[in-house]
């Protein structure tokens, strides 16, 4: 919403600028989005009126224009082609300053002078599409009767300023220059002055002339009709035009301006038909047949279907109700006598009809809204004294007024105490009933609450609570006072599985990962980007019906899109070498409405990480993802995991992969990105992933866990260098190292794995380092090579594995 | 004799002075005081000597011996010194070149952003609660007094699922959810950060974004109270001397309703490019809890109130790090997140 300054002056006494009111209105609540300041710049531009347009003798694209400017008569050389003799125009002549600094000189066009420059409705900083279509792309036409000499600002009123207003969804209200001011009255404690109705009636009735009936009440509450005979079409004065302009709505005649300014004025949307074309002078407000049609002003055959509330004469649909008005009753040229319409809509009916439709107008956006049903009569008052005053209308004799049910005026309550436990303020009943007459509540005093009357218009108050807030906004936000809670302590703490988010998260930056965020939502082409076969499960989706693209139009059942997305976003931009962790949800469709949401940890890996000048690059790889698997579940005391190689998903390599078991419960995976993947996704280097459930893992965590005595005697290590098949993994061996070492057996850690020259194919070689250590002695070399002994020989019994 | 005594003497001190290294002086130790070295055998003719010479001389050879063991032992030190001294410089190196890589990685700056508020809100004892992304229309909208048909609900362009079902435009049906399992007990002291989506993608929007709910309900509680909250929140968070405003605005689910402004931390307040030349920022959202909203819940609004906050952490995030285009923060290109 967008309104005039001036136009506000007309009915509060506004002592501050333009910019003050803004502040003002802002901190209570109406919020100025902006001010503009018309006419910057602009000196000494005045009205003149060409007097001849002859062509330019040494240049076709220019005319040369005889202007009269009052004071004198001055030669212009100009390109404009919509300018003829007679016109009004404005002029910058020599000396004169236009926005932007531009001062107007003598020029020489062609080896003629020109005085000056005729200006353009964009030169004058109006905008071209509120202005006549003649006017645009050329020279502003101005009405013939503007004076000649007059300065262009006070006649375009272009000293003016414009408020626009970011109106908050229950201020509508507010979409009225009349409630604007009142609550400009309440904020400067001043009065508002209302426009004074008064008009001369014909002695015809208007019984005589119109017919309303309303079928379908339940979406039009109030029908109000006046009939004016004899209108005379012209162009609606210069401080119409421009109030007009300010809210951004271009002049068309008086008549058709007439109703768009009652609209601004009061809230109210009117709609005028041509009375003459209206079939047996008939209105009938009911609901659409299914299928019917009719054209609506901007030239379109609509289809209704039943839900469409219609406005139809004795024959046929002449206007959608509240939303657009029909092509065959509009108003023309031609329009002698007309009817006007001020009617409540159902303001749902008029939303899902303007939607169905595709058609946002100023009413329609009005009505959505809802507005005030004790103002339609005094809306169609205003707009038939105004054709009176300005299109000399005859206006017939009374109203026509259908109405139904209308809501009783709420009477609330509001208590003192109420007020300022809310606020935290100490007001007293009387300056909260200051409050209340500011606003032009009626109130009625009592001890310690008073009893208010909300106006029809404030349709947005309904129980104390908002009037609590009229005080808070109007008594100022910042005089409420600055104070902590002050009840019970309350423990501020983190659930467990909070806690373990965070220790999860430290163990993966301190292992160098990065932690990335992706969108929840993925393209149903990701599952086959990565492999994923047709049956498999994590293609059962959620779909969002309404996407932004199909690109995300399905929710995730898995990380690994996101995070190969983000690997390949990377490599592209030269980043090749790369450790990425993302914590989120995936969603997996259930029986019950809502999805089930588990919260997955994945990473990705590639690359090596930045090398030092004294350092190897530490390479990453399967076994460094793998690795910090093992930190992660050691922080967390989870022993009872397992790795599996066994079936995969698609986008795995088959022989470099394997499935997380804590005990036999899957938890998620771990492996070598599918090089035909891998290549899908242009990822330069082998590229290794994971994901897992977080929810089964942190079930799993213990997080007590106790101190291991440092031992008093000390240790004695030996080396195990073995050769073993091939297709022995290496966790069998280990375990049974561990499993024969007679509780002496402190430590086992792998140190070298071995395959190549001397060693023959198909083997490899394992070389570990054994701990032994006893909490009570001192190991002797004998009791150390009796174990020692026994490993080894169970190692080659089960496995046949040979000491090197 | 004593003429021979301070010969010695003599010798071994100009000797003494001369010698460079530590094997040097050891030969030297072997020269004068070995077994075979020129004072003993000075010492050993000492038997011929007359008993009255003897004491005499022995003094004057121990004297001799003394004084050369000193020499010795300061020359040893002084040599010893030296050769570490030697040995230190060849040590040397070149203090400059950069430290090895000691590769930690980084959070999202989301996620610092979330925990630093985090931090400053289980200060101030509130616990953090957690709800689906993908949520009723009742919970998302309906309970917080936005029934259907509520113009509001244009102010929040959803993706929907079904005509039930939808993926949350905030985090406030947390709230809801806290309330109806924690009813009818107080107080209740929670925030709710987590993902939220939007039908909404250009340079300043993203479809999916992050917000912080917070929400307390208790006896006597009041706008003063949120007002203090909310102070004391962007002290810790921007700075100790930032100072806040609130203005009046509507969301459905609080009355009263407020913007709140912290004074800009760019310029102080005076005004910069930051501000928009207004000398404040908007951060965040409150209000007092809706008695419609504290009824639908279960709670009585005559006993309790209820105050609320949220915050756009992407918002947040930016104005921190001074990051301009929101789409950075999607992006994951690991170049801005090594930043953080
Ligand atoms: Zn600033």
């Amino acid at each position: 919403m967008k309104v005039s300054y001036k136009w506000l002056k007309q009915y509060v006494d506004i002592d501050i600028s333009p910019k003050e009111l803004a502040d003002k209105l802002t901190m209570a609540g109406i919020a100025v989005e902006h001010v503009e300041y018309l006419g910057q710049g602009i000196k000494g531009v005045v009205v003149g009126e060409v007097l001849e347009v002859k062509p330019h003798p040494q240049a076709d694209k220019l005319v040369v224009c005889q202007v009269d400017l009052g004071r004198e008569t001055v030669q212009i050389v100009t390109g404009a082609e919509n300018v003829k003799a007679k016109h009004r125009i404005p002029v910058a002549p020599v000396g004169a300053e236009l926005p932007g600094g531009m001062k107007l000189r003598k020029a020489r066009l062609r080896g003629l002078d020109s005085f000056g420059m005729m200006c353009s409705a964009e030169e004058l900083g109006i905008d071209e599409a509120l202005v006549d279509p003649e006017s645009r792309n050329g020279i502003l036409i101005l009405d013939p009767d503007s004076p000649i000499g007059e300065d262009i600002k006070s006649l375009l009123n272009l000293d003016d300023a414009i408020l626009e207003f970011e109106l908050t969804p229950n201020r509508s209200d507010c979409l009225s220059v009349i409630n604007i001011a009142r609550e400009i009255g309440a904020i400067l404690k001043k009065p508002v002055k209302l426009p004074e109705i008064v008009f001369q009636e014909t002695d015809e009735p208007v019984e005589n002339l119109a017919f309303v009936e309303v079928w379908d009440q339940d979406l039009c509450n109030r029908y109000v009709a006046r009939v004016v005979k004899n209108v005379k079409l012209k162009p609606s004065p210069q401080w119409m035009q421009h109030y007009l302009r300010s809210a951004g709505i271009r002049p068309i005649n008086n008549v058709v301006d007439i109703s768009n300014f009652v609209m601004l004025e009061m809230g109210q949307p009117l709609h005028t038909f041509d009375y003459d074309t209206l079939a047996e002078h008939k209105i009938i407000v009911r609901r659409a047949a299914e299928g019917e049609k009719m054209f609506t002003l901007d030239g379109q055959e609509r289809t209704f279907s039943r839900d469409v509330l219609l406005i139809c004469d004795g024959e046929k649909p002449v206007a959608v109700a509240g939303v657009m008005g029909g092509l065959d009753t509009e108003v023309t040229d031609k329009t002698c006598n007309i009817l006007i319409e001020s009617a409540r809509f159902h303001p749902v009916s008029v939303r899902r009809t303007s939607k169905l439709l595709g058609l946002r107008s100023e009413s329609s956006l009005r009505f959505e809204k809802g507005i005030d049903v004790f103002n339609t009569l005094e809306a169609v008052h205003r707009a038939a004294q105004l054709m009176a005053d300005l299109a000399e209308g005859e206006i017939a004799r009374g109203v026509i007024d259908v109405v139904g049910a209308v809501p009783e005026p709420t009477v609330i309550t509001l208590r003192e105490k109420k007020v300022n436990e809310i606020l935290g303020t100490s007001l007293t009943i009387s300056q909260i009933n200051g409050i209340m007459e500011d606003l032009r509540f009626p109130t009625e005093i009592g001890r310690d609450e008073i009893k208010v009357t909300v106006p029809t218009y404030r349709q947005d108050i309904s129980r104390e609570i908002d009037l609590i807030e009229e005080v808070a906004r109007l008594n100022g936000y910042d005089q409420i006072p600055v104070t902590l809670p002050h009840g019970v302590t309350t423990e501020g703490k983190r659930t467990r599985y909070q806690k373990l988010e965070d220790l999860i998260k430290k163990c993966l930056v301190g292992a160098g990962f990065m932690e990335v965020i992706n969108y929840s939502f993925i393209s149903p082409k990701d599952f086959d980007k990565i492999n994923l076969p047709e049956d498999s499960a994590l293609r059962n989706v959620i779909a969002i019906k309404n996407p932004l693209s199909d690109e995300q139009s399905v929710m995730r059942t898995t990380l690994v899109p996101g995070l190969l997305e983000t690997a390949s976003r990377n490599t592209n931009r030269r980043n090749p070498n790369f450790a990425f962790f993302e914590w989120g949800k995936i969603f997996l469709p259930r029986e019950d409405k809502l999805p089930q949401e588990p919260m997955m940890l994945g990473g990705v890996i590639s690359g090596k990480m930045e090398r030092g000048w004294n350092q190897e690059a530490q390479v990453l790889d399967f076994f460094y993802l793998k690795g910090v698997l093992e930190v992660i579940f050691h922080r967390l005391g989870i022993k009872n995991w397992s790795l599996k190689a066994e079936s995969f998903p698609g986008f795995l390599h088959p022989g470099r992969a394997g499935n997380i078991f804590l005990g036999d419960i899957y938890v998620g995976f771990i492996g070598e990105i599918h090089p035909s993947v891998q290549e899908k996704y242009h990822l330069e280097n082998r590229t290794y992933i994971f994901q897992v459930y977080l929810h089964q893992i942190m079930e799993a965590a213990e997080e007590v866990f106790k101190y291991q005595p440092i031992p008093k005697y000390p240790a004695v290590e030996r080396d195990m260098a073995l050769l073993v098949k091939e297709s022995i993994p290496a966790e069998n061996i280990t375990q049974t190292i561990w499993e024969n070492g007679e509780n002496i057996l402190t430590g086992v850690t792998l140190f070298d794995v071995y395959k190549g020259t001397q060693i023959p194919e198909g083997y490899k070689s394992l070389a570990y380092a054994l701990t032994f250590q006893s909490k009570e002695k001192t190991l002797t070399d004998d009791e150390v090579t009796a174990v020692f002994q026994k490993i080894n020989e169970s190692l080659s019994e089960k496995f046949g594995v040979e000491l090197r | 004799m004593l003429e021979k005594l301070n010969e010695i003497k003599l010798k071994a001190q100009e000797e003494l002075k001369n010698v460079k290294t530590v094997n040097d002086l050891v030969s030297l130790r072997v020269k004068y005081l070995g077994k075979k070295g020129e004072l003993t055998s000075v010492l050993r003719g000492m038997g011929k000597l007359s008993p009255e010479e003897r004491p005499r001389v022995g003094q004057a050879a121990n004297e001799v011996r003394e004084l050369i063991e000193s020499i010795l032992e300061e020359r040893n030190n002084q040599l010893k010194e030296e050769a570490l001294h030697q040995s230190l410089k060849k040590e040397t190196i070149d203090i400059t070149l950069p430290g090895q890589n000691i590769l930690l990685g980084h959070k999202h700056p989301i996620t610092t952003v979330i925990d630093q508020i985090k931090e400053i809100f289980l200060g101030m004892g509130y616990t953090i609660a957690e709800g689906p992304e993908i949520e009723l229309d009742y919970y998302n909208f309906e309970a917080l007094n936005l029934p259907p048909d509520h113009p509001a609900r244009d102010m929040q362009d959803s993706f929907y699922i079904s005509d039930e079902v939808l993926l949350r435009t905030h985090t406030s049906p947390v709230q809801v959810r806290v309330m109806e399992k924690t009813v009818p007990h107080y107080p209740v002291k929670i925030i709710c950060p987590g993902k939220v989506y939007r039908r909404d993608d250009d340079a300043t929007h993203s479809p999916m974004f992050h917000q912080v709910e917070g929400l307390v309900i208790d006896k006597n509680l009041s706008m003063s109270d949120l007002k203090g909250t909310l102070r004391t929140f962007a002290r810790q968070m921007f700075g100790e001397d930032r100072q806040i405003r609130l203005r009046p605005s509507y969301f459905p689910f609080t009355e009263p309703s407020a913007e709140v402004d912290i004074s800009c931390m760019m310029c102080g307040g005076e005004g910069c490019r930051v501000c928009s030349h207004t000398g404040w920022l908007e951060i965040l959202g409150a209000g007092m809890v809706h008695p419609r909203v504290l009824e639908m819940s279960g709670y009585n609004p005559e006993e309790v109130n209820g105050f609320a906050f949220g915050m756009g952490v992407e918002r947040i995030t930016m104005l921190k790090y001074g990051i301009d285009d929101l789409r950075l923060l999607f992006e994951n290109d690991l170049r801005f997140l090594a930043q953080f």
